[in-house]
């Protein structure tokens, strides 16, 4: 790297690009007078274009049924409270509480299962349509024969905190949620899981684990299922979940409303 | 306290006090979340017709959430001081605007005004101010700090350089510094936001820094954002702490939610004071803080969003910090929702911190979920810069990959510097200008091929 700062530089190029190895951070973007220089300026437009069509694009969840049609589980389609993407960013408490035809049809499913699984768009609906169907597969492939599994959900305009009402509604002694979580500029596809033991409105994030950052380049799904698949024996067995059921994982956990 | 009639005006009334600065606050999504915003934008400026007329002495006498409940408003209330209040002690919230913007309100008279005003008083008066108003008397408030440089002179802009990588990787870190180091960021703090919080992590985050800044003998502090009750603990253990870190709020709830307590922010101050690091000054705290952080730990005590965070600053200015900032748009569009709320807000909180005598600057930032984009963020930089924002923050590309939000950039701090003559920190310009990075029209334009490129790049390449 010294070589480098031997040489003259035309302007607009930056000797500092060689240190991105070390980081993804935007390091040796060079500079036009004190601006960025064209190109690096429309890299930035488009993260951030991509990262905003993910926060709102709608949640395609027949397409999401279609893919978990191998699985052979039961299905349902749910909605929240907030009936469109401008409320439900303005008003995330409504994005916790079910809207009155999602709540009539989870009670007519009512029984006592072991764990309900929940997909949702939560802030990027693009990571649940990406992600959400392998991971859950990779999932139910670690579990045992032991667990009876509640119908699967698809939730529409869903906060985490939508689980609770749903695992309530169904009767599941545990949640798992896989969510869209809050696109950054470099990962628009990122998915969250969330586990909630005894599920209930009101539950907070301190009851909750939290498995983040689920997608190819980061957390990879089998990855991601291997932990989850982990936490949910560990749940099952203390009878708990959130911050006194320790995660091995060195994840940093994003937690998000 | 006492608590007089409704207020009115027309048809509407206000039950109280705290109703009426809501309903006065321009609008924003976080008090249509709390249920506290006006109605209709003619209840809301009823509110403000109403707030006009009321004394500022009233804040005084009717506390917004109880002394016995509360330690932030115990704060307020102990340690007004009425000497310093005595030149607005006769006005009312719509006299007092009028005064601040006349003649008469001079930097010295600000300056010595400052302890007499409570939060409660600043918020209410924003409450009344256009942003232009907001950025004119900032602009007379000059609060200045130091610890190896000095931040808040009129003239100058510092930046704090935030070289957060998702996993505290010390390559990544360091690349991040060096290449804000040669954009000439990093006078306010080169300041990490640690990936994971322990002490370990800090005391190897601390000494990265501390390296590179005694190597090429670099005027500034360094800082690791975690939590104050781990800085105490490194702090025993003898790493190189300049600056302790804690993110605060407006309300002794919300406060403990962060798990704090003023005890603790006091013993961190005693402690940090005590290494005696500072070379022109020992101001060694930094708070952040940003409005909706109340409401989001359902803390807010029935108070709207911006006067609950300008009470913060309350609690900040106690502990005689070096730096404070509002992180403005990181908490989302549930409590700041477009460009526009989140550019009032940036201006509101700067302008509220700077009167009550804090050393206020802005994380001028957003998220993706949020209605805004780097237009935006330009926009409010340059209002900053002109109403004398002490710092801003810069990130590599104005992408911040551990926290995922954007904010401002290296190369928007050039920008602002440029566009409005501004000088980085005295002592940091001084170290600029030897390195060869700062040219001799102020210009930031370093010297590839010079020695303070290869000092960093040999440092950078052994990190």
């Amino acid at each position: 790297m010294s070589k480098l700062s031997d040489k003259k530089i035309p302007s607009g190029l930056d000797p500092w690009n060689a240190l991105r190895i070390h980081t993804d951070a935007r390091i040796g973007l060079g500079r036009v007078g004190d601006g960025l220089p064209t190109e690096r300026l429309l890299e930035f437009q488009m993260a951030h274009a991509r990262a905003r069509d993910s926060v709102h694009m709608a949640f395609d969840a027949s397409g999401v049924r279609a893919q978990l049609a191998s699985l052979d589980q039961t299905i349902l389609d749910v909605h929240s409270a907030a009936p469109d993407r401008a409320t439900y960013l303005q008003r995330p408490d409504l994005g916790r509480l079910l809207d009155d035809a999602s709540r009539e049809t989870l009670t007519t499913h009512k029984a006592r299962y072991d764990v309900a699984f929940i997909l949702a768009d939560g802030l990027s609906a693009r990571a649940t349509h990406d992600h959400g169907a392998n991971t859950l597969s990779l999932i139910l492939k670690r579990l045992g024969d032991s667990w009876s599994i509640a119908p699967i959900t698809l939730a529409t305009q869903s906060r985490v905190g939508l689980g609770d009402e749903i695992g309530t509604a169904l009767g599941a002694k545990l949640t798992v949620m896989l969510i869209g979580e809050r696109p950054g500029l470099s990962s628009a596809d990122s998915l969250g899981a969330y586990l909630t033991w005894a599920p209930k409105p009101g539950r907070s994030n301190a009851d909750r684990n939290c498995v983040s950052n689920i997608r190819p380049a980061g957390l990879a799904p089998e990855k991601a299922a291997d932990k989850i698949a982990y936490l949910m024996s560990e749940a099952r067995k203390l009878g708990l979940s959130g911050v006194a059921l320790k995660d091995n994982s060195s994840s940093p956990a994003l937690i998000e409303g | 306290m006492q608590t007089g009639a409704p207020f009115s005006f027309e048809r509407f009334t206000f039950p109280d006090l705290k109703t009426l600065l809501a309903k006065a606050s321009p609008l924003r999504s976080g008090d249509v979340l709390a249920g506290l915003a006006a109605g209709s934008d003619e209840e809301r400026v009823a509110a403000r017709f109403v707030l006009a007329d009321v004394p500022l002495k009233r804040f005084l006498n009717e506390a917004l959430v109880p002394y016995e409940d509360d330690d932030v408003t115990r704060m307020i209330i102990d340690g007004h001081d009425a000497d310093a209040f005595a030149p607005v002690s006769s006005l009312t919230v719509g006299e007092f605007r009028n005064w601040l913007l006349g003649d008469d309100a001079t930097p010295d008279v600000l300056r010595n005004l400052a302890p007499g005003l409570t939060p409660e008083m600043v918020a209410a008066v924003s409450k009344l101010m256009r942003n232009q108003d907001l950025i004119a008397v900032a602009r007379k408030c000059h609060v200045v700090t130091a610890f190896r440089n000095t931040i808040g002179l009129p003239g100058h802009l510092a930046v704090r350089l935030q070289p957060n990588h998702p996993t505290d990787d010390p390559a990544g870190v360091a690349a991040s510094i060096l290449d804000g180091l040669m954009h000439g960021s990093g006078d306010a703090v080169i300041g990490i936001n640690p990936a994971t919080d322990s002490p370990e992590a800090m005391i190897d985050l601390l000494k990265l820094i501390d390296e590179v800044r005694e190597r090429i003998d670099i005027p500034t502090q360094s800082c690791v954002l975690a939590h104050v009750t781990t800085a105490i603990d490194v702090m025993a253990r003898n790493a190189p702490v300049d600056l302790v870190f804690q993110s605060i709020a407006g309300t002794q709830k919300a406060n403990e939610s962060f798990g704090i307590t003023q005890a603790m922010l006091a013993e961190a101050e005693d402690a940090a004071k005590g290494l005696k690091r500072g070379t022109v000054g020992n101001n060694v705290m930094y708070f952040e803080t940003g409005q909706g952080a109340a409401l989001s730990a359902d803390a807010h005590e029935g108070l709207d969003q911006q006067t609950v965070e300008t009470r913060a600053y309350a609690v900040a200015r106690k502990y005689s910090p070096l730096l404070v900032n509002t992180v403005v748009g990181f908490i989302g569009p549930e409590y700041l929702f477009d460009g526009k709320q989140i550019t009032r807000a940036g201006l509101e909180d700067h302008f509220c911190g700077k009167l009550l005598g804090v050393p206020m600057g802005c994380d001028v930032c957003y998220t993706n979920h949020a209605e805004a984009d780097q237009d935006d963020m330009d926009n409010l930089l340059t209002l900053l810069g002109v109403a004398g924002c002490n710092f801003v923050i810069g990130v590599p590309g104005a992408d911040d990959i551990m926290l995922n939000y954007q904010s401002t950039s290296f190369h928007d701090a050039m920008y602002l510097r440029s566009v409005l003559g501004l000088e980085p920190a005295p002592e940091f310009a001084a170290w600029l200008r030897k390195m060869d990075i700062l040219d001799q029209n102020g210009r930031t334009r370093p010297q590839l091929d010079g020695q303070a490129a290869q000092n960093l790049l040999a440092w950078s390449g052994a990190a």
